[in-house]
C-alpha cells in the first residue's frame, strides 16, 4: 500500500463542506450524550471544527490500518469530550456510525473517556486531564529517532493548562526542538467550575507558550479555512514545536449552550437536543 | 560460588547497551539520573536514542507511553522512590490501562538510599504496581538473573516494573539461567518450611537457610522475583508441601510480595506464614545495611522467624 492511502480526504478542500462535517458531528455528539444521560457538551462543541479539520484536511491516517506506522499520531488529551471525538473518528472511516448510539452502554467499547484497545483509531487513553502532551512530545521524538518523520498533533483544553505535566513537557519538547509536534489548545475560556480566568487565571496562554519555547500562534477554532490553512503549513517555525491557541466559543452552535459555564458537562433533555439540532442543521442545507 | 558482590544497576546498564547495540527500537528515558542509573556510557554510545527530560516524572512516564506509540521501545529509568510514587497515574493509566510497551526501571529501590530517609526509601512500590492490571512486577535477585530479565523485557509486549537495588550481592542464580515471568526458581529444596524472597534478599534466605539446616530444619529456598505475575502453583506447593512460608522482601509489609503470596494461600490453601518487611513504619536514619539488620532482614532474623513459625 502507498503513502497515497494515507493522505486526508480531497472533499476538504472546501470550507463549507469542513463546516457541514462539523455539525454533523455536533449533531452526532449531542445525540449520544442525551443518549448516555452524560457527558461533556461544552467542549465537544467547542473542539468539533479542530477536531473536523484535522481528520478530514489534515492527518495523514488509514482507517483501514489504523496502526500504519507511518500514520500521523493524534493524541486527545482532553478525553473527557469523546462525543465529539468519536464522532468524528466515525466519520473519517474508523468504525461505522451505529456504534455511537452504543455510546457509554454497558460493555460498549465507546467508553466515557477513551480507550485505544477497544476503539480503532485511539493512540492513548486519556481521561485525567495533563497526560497527553507528555504522551505527544514521546511520539514525536520517536518519529525523529525511528526515522518514520510522522507528525505529531495534540489537543488540550485551557483548563486542562493547570496541570504541571504540561509544563514539563513543554520543555522537553522545546529542549529537542520537536517541530514535528503541533499542541492546539482549544481555547473556550471555561472549565467545570467556572470560566477559565475566574478559576485559575490563565492568560497570557500565548505570551506563556512562547516561554516555553514554542512557535505560537493565537487562532479562530472556529474558521475552517484558517485552521485547514495552518495546519497544512507548519511548523510555524523550523527546530521549534508549534501552539496554536484556538480561541472557541464552548457550547458553540447552540444558541442556549453557548459559553455558559454550567454546560460544560450539560446534558440536553429532548427539547433542548430537537432545539440544538434544528440550530446546527441549517448549514446542512447550505450550498455555495 | 564465588562470593563476590555486584551492584545489580551494572548488569542492567551494560544489558542494555547490548540490546540497543542489538535492536534499533530500544531507548532510554531518564530524569536527569544518568550516573544513580548507570547510563552515561549508553548515552555516549547512543545519544539520538537517549532522553532526558529533566527532574520531571510525570513528563517522563508520558514521553515512555508516547515513544512506545511511535513503535520505539523504551527504558524508563530513575530513582524507583519518584518514578513509581510521583507518576502513579501515568503509570496507571499511560502503561497499564493503555497497555504500552515501556519498561519501567525503578533504581535504587527499598531502603538502599539508607541515611538520604524515607523520601528516598521506595518500600511502597510492590503495592502501588502490583495493583495495576497488565504491568507485570520484577525483582531480580542478583546481577545474573537481572541480566537474564533485560534479555527477556525487549520480547515481552506490554508494560513492566523492573525493580532494582544498588546493595551490592553475590550471585545467588545460575549462570546462563534464562528468566521465566511468573516462574519461581527453587535455589534449595527442602520439606521443612519455605522462605519466599526475591530482591536482594534472596541472598539472606540462603544464608538462613544455612543456619537452619546446622539446626535440621530443611528450608526450601524460592526466588520469587516474579511478583506478578506470581507463581502459584510453586505457592500452593510449597503450602501442601512444607509447614509454613515465611516470605522476604526489602519492602513494606503491606501489599508486596507477603501480600501476594497470603492472597493465594488464605483462599486456596491455608497454612501459617510470616510476612518479613519493613512493618508499616517510616524507616529511621541509617544506612541500607543498619536498616536492614533493624528491621530483621538478615539471615539470623530471615533463620528466627522460620524457627517461630515451625514452633
Amino acid at each position: 500500500m502507498g503513502i497515497e492511502q494515507l493522505e486526508p480526504l480531497a472533499a476538504a478542500a472546501d470550507p463549507l463542506w469542513l463546516h457541514q462535517q462539523a455539525n454533523r458531528i455536533r449533531i452526532n455528539a449531542l445525540k449520544m450524550v442525551h443518549h448516555a444521560g452524560v457527558g461533556h457538551t461544552g467542549g465537544d462543541m467547542s473542539s468539533a471544527d479542530i477536531l473536523t479539520t484535522l481528520y478530514m484536511a489534515v492527518l495523514r491516517v488509514d482507517p483501514a490500518n489504523a496502526r500504519d506506522p507511518r500514520r500521523d499520531r493524534f493524541v486527545m488529551s482532553k478525553g473527557h469530550c469523546s462525543g465529539a471525538f468519536y464522532s468524528v473518528l466515525s466519520a473519517r472511516g474508523f468504525f461505522p456510525e451505529a456504534m455511537l448510539a452504543t455510546y457509554m452502554d454497558p460493555l460498549s467499547m465507546l467508553n466515557g473517556h477513551p480507550d485505544r484497545n477497544k476503539l480503532p483509531g485511539v493512540e492513548a487513553n486519556t481521561g485525567p486531564l495533563g497526560h497527553g502532551m507528555p504522551i505527544a512530545v514521546g511520539s514525536a521524538l520517536a518519529a525523529r529517532m525511528s526515522g518514520l518523520n510522522y507528525r505529531t498533533f495534540v489537543l488540550t483544553g485551557d483548563g486542562e493548562q493547570q496541570e504541571g505535566s504540561n509544563w514539563e513537557a513543554c520543555m522537553t519538547a522545546a529542549h529537542y526542538g520537536l517541530d514535528s509536534l503541533t499542541v492546539i489548545v482549544d481555547r473556550n475560556r471555561i472549565q467545570q467550575g467556572d470560566f477559565t480566568e475566574k478559576t485559575i487565571r490563565m492568560d497570557p496562554l500565548p505570551e506563556k507558550f512562547r516561554a516555553f519555547g514554542f512557535a505560537t500562534e493565537e487562532i479562530n477554532g472556529h474558521d475552517h479555512a484558517a485552521l485547514k490553512a495552518r495546519l497544512q503549513s507548519l511548523p510555524i517555525e523550523p527546530g521549534k514545536p508549534t501552539c496554536l491557541i484556538a480561541n472557541t466559543t464552548k457550547g458553540k452552535g447552540i444558541s442556549f449552550a453557548e459559553n455558559k459555564p454550567e454546560w460544560h458537562h450539560g446534558v440536553p433533555n429532548a427539547e433542548q437536543l430537537a432545539m440544538a439540532i434544528a440550530e446546527l442543521s441549517v448549514v446542512l442545507e447550505a450550498t455555495q | 560460588m564465588s562470593l563476590q558482590k555486584f551492584d545489580c544497576r551494572d548488569a542492567f546498564s551494560t544489558e542494555l547497551e547490548a540490546l540497543a547495540a542489538e535492536d534499533l527500537r530500544v531507548a532510554a528515558v531518564v530524569n536527569d539520573s544518568v550516573s544513580s542509573t548507570k547510563l552515561k556510557n549508553f548515552r555516549s554510545k547512543f545519544p539520538e536514542r537517549f532522553v532526558n527530560v529533566g527532574i520531571a516524572e510525570q513528563n517522563m512516564v508520558g514521553v515512555g507511553a508516547g515513544l512506545a506509540l511511535g513503535n520505539m521501545l523504551p527504558y524508563v529509568c530513575g530513582a524507583s522512590c519518584f518514578l513509581t510514587a510521583r507518576a502513579t497515574e501515568q503509570v496507571k493509566v499511560d502503561l497499564g490501562y493503555s497497555n504500552s510497551n515501556v519498561k519501567l526501571c525503578g533504581m535504587s529501590s527499598g531502603m538502599a538510599y539508607g541515611e538520604l530517609g524515607a523520601t528516598h526509601h521506595s518500600i511502597e512500590d510492590f503495592a502501588f504496581t502490583r495493583v495495576i492490571p497488565n504491568l507485570a512486577v520484577v525483582a531480580p535477585a542478583d546481577s545474573i538473573e537481572t541480566r537474564a530479565l533485560m534479555r527477556y523485557s525487549v520480547n515481552h509486549v506490554g508494560p513492566m516494573f523492573l525493580r532494582m537495588s544498588r546493595v551490592p550481592v553475590r550471585n545467588v542464580m545460575p549462570e546462563g539461567f534464562v528468566f521465566e515471568l511468573g516462574k519461581a526458581h527453587t535455589l534449595r529444596a527442602g520439606n521443612d518450611v519455605t522462605i519466599m524472597a526475591n530482591g536482594i534478599l534472596v541472598e539472606r534466605a540462603l544464608d538462613a537457610a544455612e543456619l537452619l539446616a546446622a539446626a535440621g530444619i530443611e528450608a526450601r529456598v524460592l526466588n520469587m522475583s516474579s511478583v506478578k505475575p506470581i507463581d502459584r502453583a510453586a505457592i500452593l506447593d510449597a503450602a501442601r508441601t512444607t509447614r509454613g512460608i515465611v516470605t522476604v522482601e526489602e519492602h513494606s509489609i503491606y501489599g508486596g510480595l507477603g501480600g501476594a503470596v497470603a492472597e493465594i494461600i488464605a483462599q486456596e490453601h491455608p497454612v501459617k506464614m510470616k510476612i518479613l518487611g519493613i512493618p508499616g513504619v517510616f524507616a529511621p536514619t541509617g544506612s541500607a545495611e543498619f536498616l536492614l539488620e533493624h528491621f530483621g532482614l538478615t539471615a539470623d532474623g530471615i533463620a528466627r522467624a522460620a524457627r517461630e513459625l515451625l514452633g
